[in-house]
């Protein structure tokens, strides 16, 4: 009677959801933990260089051609879906401004970063947990080196400059893209495409997506480090660790750029008053 | 010599009722144990019983849910992390599987230590590592191979060597000849004494292996895992020489010494 009276709460909804809710508020937490020490290990000390330049190789160089095919199609996906609803309205020489502008404030940083979060994310979370579970980063300790400061701070140091820049070459391919579909197949003036993109395309919103793609970086670093380092035992762990990188980076990306891109509207209606921000 | 070894602590390490949990797994309770100054203390046990989890909390690579771990009389609850990060460098760890760093080769994995630690010269690191190797019986040319590339014997062997490489006064052995053949068993085994020999190390190896113990325990302690215990006995079920322990009565002990499953099978299939 009194195991049922006790088992009885541990089945009900309000028992799951409060369990749900403890579990994410110690997450959020933990990462947040892990990213302060991150930032700590930083400051006590830098890191090899030798270590942040094969970091960054990894992170960059290696991605560059998936990031550069991402950026190319997206600039020439957008042309096609686009250019009917502007030629319906005669606008289709200002296909190159909407190229452009959807891509260097919005696709190019997050679909470059979720390509990344994808392909170099997963992979650090994979390296991480393995060095886990054989005890490497147990080993790490023992000889003396922080395995945050060795391991952690160099792939941060790596997403937080390279992936900003890989943004940039994705937007730049986009662009490109944009271009070669629009004047070699949809027939619309060269001059045109760049000189409309010219007028509607500021400094600002190359900046918006910039900026956005270093916090895409960072989380992506901060997260799949963290699911590296507390990943459970054995293959199965591994490869959850790999998954959950991955999908929780994703999530992140995008509730990111909803949050950021408010705040970067907002912040430019600041800077330039005149017109009436979101916020 | 002596005198340095009179005014330091008897007690290199101490556990002093400690428990650790991983969740709602139990796996040590109350648990107290020391390490004396020089001796090779060996822990036996059957698996899951907290063998390695012991060498980890001795290490402090993890920390007790309860209790306390004295270093050289010491809580290393009262040592800063920096403290303790020195303090570890006096302390060599041979892991179950070895635990070499795949992304490097040989050599870094055994200079690894002496780069993080050390302000020694390139050419010094290079002899000092190429004689750690050489003591644990392999040759320089091995040194650019990656560990991927070396046996499960030859990477116990470089994991002892790279253990070594700072000359700590305790090494830690964790289960240091599982899953190698009797040679090999027995070369990590000569290996075990010939650190010994070569200095004055304090050591505690974790084991299943009986010839292990026969060859180089100076005192046992057994463990026993707490789902097999009753409510209130302890989880520590012998301690003393390798002599008591071949000729002690407790069925426990006598059963893993002579490898006997008992009544153990029944048991099983009834939980089953």
């Amino acid at each position: 009677m009194s195991t049922e009276a006790t088992a009885q709460p541990r089945e009900s909804w309000i028992h799951y959801l409060g369990g749900f809710f403890l579990t994410g508020v110690e997450s959020i937490g933990d990462v947040a933990l892990f990213s302060l020490q991150t930032i700590l290990g930083l400051l006590a000390r830098m890191p090899k260089q030798s270590n942040v330049l094969m970091q960054m190789y990894r992170v960059g160089v290696t991605s560059l051609p998936v990031v550069l095919i991402t950026g190319g199609f997206i600039g020439m996906v957008l042309a096609v879906q686009s250019y009917n609803q502007f030629k319906m309205m005669h606008l289709e020489n200002r296909l190159g401004a909407m190229i452009i502008m959807s891509l260097v404030t919005e696709l190019g940083p997050v679909l470059a970063a979720t390509m990344l979060a994808g392909r170099v994310g997963s992979a650090m979370a994979a390296e991480l947990g393995t060095m886990r579970v054989t005890e490497q980063i147990d080993a790490l300790r023992a000889l003396g080196a922080d395995p945050i400061q060795y391991l952690v701070v160099p792939r941060f140091l790596a997403c937080f400059f390279t992936i900003p820049l890989l943004t940039a070459l994705a937007d730049l391919l986009g662009m490109f893209g944009g271009w070669l579909i629009s004047t070699q197949v949809l027939d619309v003036n060269s001059f045109y495409y760049w000189h409309y993109a010219e007028q509607f395309v500021t400094a600002y919103d190359v900046a918006t997506g910039l900026v956005k793609s270093v916090f895409f970086g960072t989380a992506i670093a901060m997260i799949s480090c963290h699911r590296g380092f507390h990943c459970g035992a054995g293959a199965e762990g591994v490869g959850k660790a790999a998954t959950e990188a991955f999908v929780y980076s994703f999530v992140l990306i995008l509730v990111m750029d909803f949050f950021l891109g408010v705040f970067l509207t907002s912040l430019y209606y600041v800077i330039w008053p005149g017109t009436v921000g979101l916020i | 010599m002596l005198p340095l070894q009179l005014s330091t602590p008897d007690k290199v390490i101490e556990l002093r009722h400690v428990s650790r949990s991983f969740g709602s797994q139990h796996v040590l309770r109350d648990l107290t144990i020391d390490v004396r100054r020089g001796e090779t203390l060996v822990v036996i046990g059957e698996s899951g019983c907290g063998k390695s989890v012991t060498l980890k909390l001795m290490m402090s690579l993890l920390q007790p849910s309860v209790g306390e771990v004295h270093w050289n009389g010491r809580p290393t609850t009262s040592l800063s992390q920096k403290q303790i990060d020195q303090e570890r460098l006096k302390y060599g760890y041979l892991f179950q599987g070895a635990a070499l760093f795949d992304s490097m080769t040989v050599f870094e994995n055994v200079a690894f230590g002496l780069r993080q630690n050390t302000e020694f010269p390139g050419d010094e690191i290079h002899q000092i590592v190429v004689d750690r190797l050489r003591e644990v019986g392999l040759p320089k040319t091995i040194c650019q191979k990656k560990p991927a590339e070396l046996s499960g014997g030859m990477k116990k062997r470089v994991g002892l060597a790279r253990a070594m490489a700072l000359m700590p006064d305790v090494m830690f052995y964790d289960e240091p000849t599982t899953g190698l053949d009797p040679i090999m068993s027995d070369v990590i085994n000569e290996l075990i004494l010939h650190v010994r020999q070569q200095r004055p190390v304090t050591s505690v190896v974790v084991t299943h292996d009986m010839r292990t113990v026969e060859k180089v325990a100076d005192r046992i302690i057994m463990l026993y895992p707490l789902s097999r215990l009753h409510p209130g006995e302890s989880q520590l079920v012998f301690e003393g020489s390798p002599e008591t322990a071949f000729s002690t009565d407790d069925v426990r002990v006598q059963q893993f010494i002579s490898g006997s499953a008992g009544d153990r099978i029944e048991e099983l299939l009834q939980a089953v």
